[in-house]
């Protein structure tokens, strides 16, 4: 008998206080709509959030593990990017 | 041999059974449900179903003055003693048959609970307010799941077929008018079930039709749950859900 898996569906929640959706993991579907179903029934239990969004896995693209090195180990001694050398008047508190 | 007690009670005890007993129905598929995410919306639906029951039987039992609380109403009660319609005590069958009852059921609460939030009893209306918004989101995943398989694939459509040809005729009960009825109607207490077949009909028809299913001819049949007098399923069921209580009274975690 031929087992077809639903498509993998990544899972993005918005909680109560936080301003964007965070990835919290992903759920089987087979369509949109039933996907964010199963994301409201896997993910949202115990009031984690006031939002979902449901992406299909297959449509994002990512990064390739192996180009790590040329990708972000560059940024690693370009300390002066960080604003820490900057002295802020008292009047403008935590930035 | 059915127990008469004040319509107003029976009434209560309609809707608390029927959540009980269909939550206890839905919890059956836990560790057997086809894929994990379905199991979780399965346990959800059970959850907000057994959260339903626990109010409604409490009021039951505020109602009854006889000091019995929701525990003693679900566990210490005879199956003649229940009064859920019969529709919720059939067995859970296949994933068509389970989703297509939750279709017809909880379509049937929507209608319940949005006559409800008149009532003249501020509890029963408080208990139809919150368990609304549980109801529309069960009504809509079984809706969403009775048209993708009811025209989906040649088996799936032909397993919906004949849940439908099964359950149907159960429905009729849901809005069999009697005497508890018309009272808890003519009291303001709450809606008679007869009066919201029209609503229900208007919520279930478009989707078993979008389903591509063929809705059976009435028939003569008409089940009794809600009279106390049930198929042989319900013993079997409440056996299973009892026996902790039975055998160990007073028993906590």
């Amino acid at each position: 008998m031929e087992r077809r898996q639903w498509p993998l569906w990544e899972v993005f929640i918005r909680s109560r206080n936080g301003l964007d959706h965070k990835h919290c993991g992903s759920v089987h579907a087979p369509d949109a709509k039933l996907a964010l179903q199963m994301a409201r029934d896997v993910y949202t239990r115990r009031q984690e959030g006031v939002s979902l969004w449901v992406v299909r896995s297959d449509q994002i693209v990512a990064s390739d593990p192996q180009a790590k090195p040329e990708l972000f180990d560059p940024a690693a001694d370009k300390i002066y990017r960080h604003p820490t050398f900057y002295q802020l008047p008292d009047a403008v508190d935590h930035m | 041999m059915a127990e008469t007690r004040e319509p107003r009670l029976e009434y209560v005890l309609r809707l608390g059974d029927s959540a009980l007993v269909l939550g206890q129905r839905l919890s059956e598929w836990c560790g057997h449900a086809p894929v994990l995410e379905e199991e979780l919306a399965l346990a959800n639906t059970a959850l907000d179903l057994l959260g339903q029951a626990r109010l409604l039987l409490t009021r039951a039992g505020q109602m009854e003055g006889a000091g019995r609380d929701e525990d003693a109403l679900a566990f210490l009660r005879d199956p003649q003693a229940f009064r859920n319609v019969t529709l919720v005590e059939l067995p859970n069958g296949d994933f068509a048959r389970t989703v297509l009852r939750n279709l017809l059921f909880c379509a049937f609460q929507e209608q319940l609970w949005a006559g409800l939030r008149a009532s003249s009893d501020a509890e029963l209306a408080a208990i139809a307010a919150k368990s609304a918004k549980e109801t529309r989101y069960h009504v809509e995943h079984a809706a969403d799941w009775c048209v993708r398989l009811g025209d989906g694939t040649d088996e799936s459509h032909q397993r919906m077929q004949e849940a439908l040809d099964t359950l149907w005729p159960y429905t009729a009960e849901l809005f069999t008018a009697d005497a508890v009825d018309e009272a808890a109607a003519a009291t303001g207490f709450g809606p008679a079930w007869a009066s919201l077949e029209a609503g229900w009909q208007k919520l279930v028809r478009p989707v078993l039709e979008e389903a591509t299913l063929a809705v059976p001819a009435p028939t003569a049949f008409r089940s009794t749950g809600k009279g106390g007098v049930h198929s042989e399923h319900l013993g079997h069921l409440l056996a299973l859900m009892q026996t902790l209580p039975r055998s160990h009274p007073g028993a906590r975690w």
